[in-house]
């Protein structure tokens, strides 16, 4: 029978992390399942908790007047929901409801936290696997931003 | 030898009969893909052959002529003697085009360029990327993929469009992945939400699908057609997942006159983007597409 330190090690957040950090890490970690329709987390809600999602998919969503709820990311199998919990408030900015079954891995963000500030070494290395989602996300956020795909007005007889 | 051939994609194709003087050719069907994006199905001059990534000069008489990469090529969905062109209106000439009707007559030149190596991934897997518009220019190379589904390891297509609205053959991209051959997924950047949304599918820039493919950076060998900043963003992130660059061939789109060479329009440092390409490989185009007076 898998562990989830075994699960752990097909997340990409943490896989290569040594064995001892690994099983911290599991240790703030239990499986759980989602139906589709259900809601991880809504906006503004105290962030507890983060997820790595073993499978299915979870669509981040934003609500905005008279836009109504706009999808603005979905992620997948091997990816991590959730990254309110490191940082004060500690609130949810984003609604993530899950759009196909998901089996996760929900962490506890508060024990995490904890050790994180026990054991530097660990809290080193996962700020650094972090800052490295944080910057890929925010660089494919800026992509979509840019509108690559809508077509430019022509200058000449194109 | 030229820049191309050192890189393995060949030698461009010689100079073909009718490079300079337009055949008149017949629309034979035309279908409304998107409000502003229509295919012609166009009757071939006689003895034309084009191969997937090449592109062909129509000419809208009384308008213009521009450059348009084939769709669909003569095979198992493309009779004998048709071509297919699908063509985006943003200017004079392509609404023109695109204003066109079964029964009326296009000039057609070419056909012209560097045509997809894809037998660069027999015996690998042949990844496609495209990104909006760009997946009229590699449909025929997936066709030829499919068409020869053995000689390949895995078959991928990665798909990108602002919404769901702007999703390119989107029947097709359904047939496709009924096939079960080949692995079509499908994201947008942006798509309405709740439970009663129609888009289920994946919302995020196209990148985003190049981890979730579980690409084996040793094995794959990718194509990618799209707006030249999305390539930049492909090429860079799939170096980023370990494919060799080389392994990485675009297709690049410039403004190209004569496509033969001779005018200089499309000129790119040594490369002349209508004859050289506009298939190159990424190692030869990325230090050149850095520039930015170029």
């Amino acid at each position: 029978m898998r562990t989830i330190q075994d699960e752990l090690a097909d997340v990409s957040l943490f896989a290569g992390l040594r064995p001892e950090h690994l099983a911290l890490v599991a240790g703030c970690g239990r499986n759980v399942a989602h139906a589709a329709g259900e809601h991880l987390f809504r906006e503004g809600d105290p962030a507890d908790l983060f997820w790595a999602l073993r499978a299915g998919k979870v669509a981040i969503e934003l609500h905005a007047e008279r836009r109504g709820a706009l999808t603005v990311e979905t992620l997948g199998e091997g990816e991590v929901v959730g990254w309110s919990w490191l940082f004060p408030p500690h609130r949810y900015a984003f609604d993530a409801r899950v759009v196909e079954p998901v089996r996760a891995i929900a962490f506890d963000g508060a024990c995490l936290r904890g050790k994180c500030e026990r054991d530097h070494e660990l809290g080193y290395e996962l700020m650094k696997r972090m800052a490295r989602l944080f910057s890929r996300r925010l660089a494919a956020t800026r992509w979509q931003l840019l509108d690559v795909y809508g077509a430019p007005a022509a200058p000449g007889p194109v | 030898m030229t820049a191309a051939a050192a890189q393995g994609l060949g030698p461009p194709p010689a100079r073909p009969a009718g490079a300079l003087l337009p055949a008149s050719c017949r629309v034979l069907s035309t279908r409304r893909e998107l409000p502003d994006t229509w295919t012609l199905e166009l009757e071939a001059p006689p003895g034309f052959a084009a191969r997937p990534g090449q592109f062909s000069m129509l000419y809208a008489f009384g308008v213009g002529e521009v450059p348009i990469s084939f769709s669909g090529l003569p095979g198992p969905t493309v009779p004998e003697g048709r071509l297919v062109q699908t063509i985006r209106a943003v200017g004079a000439t392509t609404r023109a085009l695109c204003a066109l009707r079964a029964g009326d007559v296009v000039g057609v030149r070419g056909p012209f360029g560097a045509p997809w190596p894809v037998e660069r991934a027999h015996g690998q897997d042949a990844v496609f990327v495209a990104g909006g518009i760009g997946l009229a220019p590699l449909r025929p190379a997936l066709e030829a993929a499919l068409a020869a589904r053995a000689r390949f390891g895995r078959v991928v297509l990665l798909v990108g469009a602002r919404t769901p609205a702007d999703l390119l053959y989107r029947e097709q991209l359904e047939a496709w992945a009924r096939r079960g051959d080949v692995e079509v997924r499908v994201t947008v950047d942006a798509a309405p939400a709740g439970p009663g949304a129609a888009w289920t599918g994946d919302v995020g820039f196209v990148t985003a699908l190049l981890p979730r493919a579980g690409l084996d950076p040793a094995r794959a060998v990718a194509f990618v057609c799209g707006p030249e900043v999305m390539m930049r963003f492909v090429a860079r992130d799939l170096a980023g997942l370990g494919v060799d660059p080389a392994r990485v061939l675009v297709s690049l789109e410039r403004n190209m006159h004569c496509a033969v060479g001779t005018c200089g329009r499309c000129q790119l440092a040594g490369s002349f983007v209508c004859k050289d390409g506009p298939v190159f490989p990424w190692p030869q185009v990325e230090p050149l597409l850095r520039v930015r007076e170029l």
